[in-house]
Parts: structure tokens; C-alpha cells; sequence
């Protein structure tokens, strides 16, 4: 059984995440095999999600670890949590 | 893709958490350390400007302090914290705009299809280019070009690299739509990234060693 391109590129995302059945992952890499178009799709999507779970994409802004616990540590001295939670140091 | 193996730092937080109930409350800002950045990354893919992220993710460390004794453990921590980072700011959009969100959603999906860009060959584009602040901002301005049903799953996903299930679970929603949503966003974020990145890599440094 042969696919089309067009059926490829809706299996992309789960054949990135290895969740494709056997039989269907197999015509998907036939396909590939002798088609550019999917290949270079497929690769540039690949390529794409690791640049994006790159930790270099989305920087913490500058001191917003000093402020968040900042403002904990004043929830922490402030009021208790839980209802039956014991002032213990 | 896939998480590491992380049985005993999560028996280690159950721990933590329990100490933190009977009362060593310091201890909390030592539970949620390795949350900071995942946090922040969430709440910003979710209300976009910088300082409502940090809004956003300093009220979600503080609702989970204040709601830890509610905290089971039947689904991991870092899933639990999410999800309230995940509702924090969802409350906040609702408070600027009454107007956006969902109605954008369907506009996009074309019949529920979504194509690729089109492209004869790829050349792989190394991650030293993401330290040209042109290429981070070429990434984080498809990201935040997504519609938000998209933006979050494909975050969830493919930044924070949780799994399928951890995905729907966070969200409350199927897996199949997870598959699904995931699908459409990694596709417009092919179709709206592939272009660009072509002609931008060989514009400076045409030949990277490998």
C-alpha cells in the first residue's frame, strides 16, 4: 500500500513521538524514503521542536527568582496554612 | 522527548511536602526551586507580556502554598503546581479581556486541517543559533502566534516536555485531543518557522562544522 504526501504530513507529529501503530509507521518511512518534500517537512519540524524546548528560548527575567521568593517568604512568616497545622520552628 | 526517570526526587518532595505541613515552612522555598523557570514559561505562554508572567507565576506558587494540605499526590507535583499555573492565568485573562480566547480557536483550523510549509530540503540548524537573540525571537513570536487552546498544549509538550498523559491531565482534557491540538500546533509552528529559518541560518556563518 502506497500513501500520499498529504496523509504523511497528518501523521508528522505522532511519528515524531513514536506513537504511530507499526503498519502505519512503516508506509509513513517508506514514504519518506523517496519523498523530499516530506522528508525536509519532516526534518524542519524536528528541528523546530528541539530549538523550542531549548531553555535558551524563554529566559527567567533578571531577578524574578529574588522577588517570587521574596513574596513567599512573607506568605511563609504570615498566616498559617492547613487547619490543624502546628506553629513548630 | 522523553522525562528522565524521577522516582526518588518525587519521594523526596512527598517528603518535603509532608514536612512543610507540620510545619517547616521554609522548606517550601526549597520544594519548588526547580519549578521557577517551568512556571514562568507556562504562565508566559499563556498571557504574553513578561510582567504578567511573573505575576501570574508568583500568585500560583502562593495559591499552591496556601492549598498544599489539599495536595494528594495522585498525580506528581509539578502536575498539580501546573495546573493551578495553568488556572491563574486563565483568571487573569478573563479579567483584562471577556472578549478573546476561544472565539479565535476555530477560526484557524481550516476544516481541521493544517498544512505544512512546503520545502525541497532542510538543513539542520544547530542549537548555538539560538544564542542570535533574531532566531529566540523568531521562536517565541510563532509561539505566541498560536491560538491559546494550541499555545498550551504545544508548551506543555515540546518546552516543558511532559508526556502525553501529563499533558492532558494538566489541561483536563483527552488525550486524543491532546494528540490532536499537538498535531495542529507543530504543523502552523513548522509552517510558520520553516521560511523564516531557511533564510536566516546561512546568512552569518554559512558553514557550521558539522
Amino acid at each position: 500500500m502506497v500513501i500520499e504526501c498529504r496523509h504523511v504530513w497528518d501523521y508528522i507529529s505522532e511519528f515524531l513521538d513514536d506513537s504511530l501503530p507499526p503498519e502505519t509507521r512503516e508506509l509513513v518511512q517508506k514514504h519518506l524514503q523517496n519523498c523530499e518534500i516530506c522528508s525536509a517537512i519532516l526534518d524542519s519540524t524536528r528541528n523546530i521542536l528541539v530549538l523550542t524546548a531549548d531553555d535558551r528560548v524563554f529566559e527567567l527575567p533578571a531577578g524574578y527568582s529574588e522577588r517570587l521568593h521574596a513574596r513567599l517568604a512573607r506568605e511563609i512568616h504570615g498566616e498559617n496554612i492547613g487547619s490543624e497545622s502546628p506553629t513548630r520552628d | 522527548m522523553s522525562l528522565a526517570g524521577d522516582a526518588s526526587p518525587a519521594l523526596d518532595e512527598m517528603r518535603m511536602i509532608a514536612a512543610i505541613l507540620a510545619g517547616d515552612r521554609e522548606l517550601y522555598h526549597r520544594l519548588i526551586q526547580p519549578y521557577e523557570l517551568r512556571v514562568y514559561r507556562i504562565a508566559l505562554s499563556c498571557v504574553k507580556s513578561e510582567m504578567d508572567a511573573e505575576d501570574v507565576a508568583q500568585e500560583a506558587f502562593l495559591k499552591a502554598f496556601r492549598d498544599l494540605a489539599t495536595f494528594r499526590g495522585e498525580s506528581k507535583f509539578s502536575t498539580w503546581l501546573i495546573a493551578i499555573t495553568l488556572n491563574e492565568a486563565r483568571r487573569r485573562l478573563r479579567r483584562q479581556s471577556t472578549v478573546r480566547m476561544e472565539s479565535l480557536d476555530d477560526a484557524t483550523e481550516e476544516g481541521g486541517r493544517v498544512s505544512p510549509a512546503l520545502l525541497r530540503d532542510w538543513r539542520e540548524i544547530p542549537s548555538e543559533a539560538l544564542e542570535r537573540r533574531e532566531i529566540r525571537a523568531l521562536l517565541q513570536d510563532a509561539i505566541g502566534h498560536l491560538s491559546p487552546i494550541y499555545r498550551e498544549v504545544l508548551v506543555l509538550r515540546d518546552v516543558e516536555e511532559l508526556s502525553i498523559e501529563e499533558t492532558a491531565g494538566a489541561l483536563a482534557i483527552s488525550i486524543s485531543s491532546v494528540k490532536v491540538r499537538l498535531h495542529r500546533a507543530r504543523i502552523m509552528l513548522q509552517k510558520e518557522l520553516a521560511p523564516k529559518l531557511k533564510l536566516v541560518s546561512p546568512k552569518k556563518r554559512r558553514w557550521f562544522q558539522w
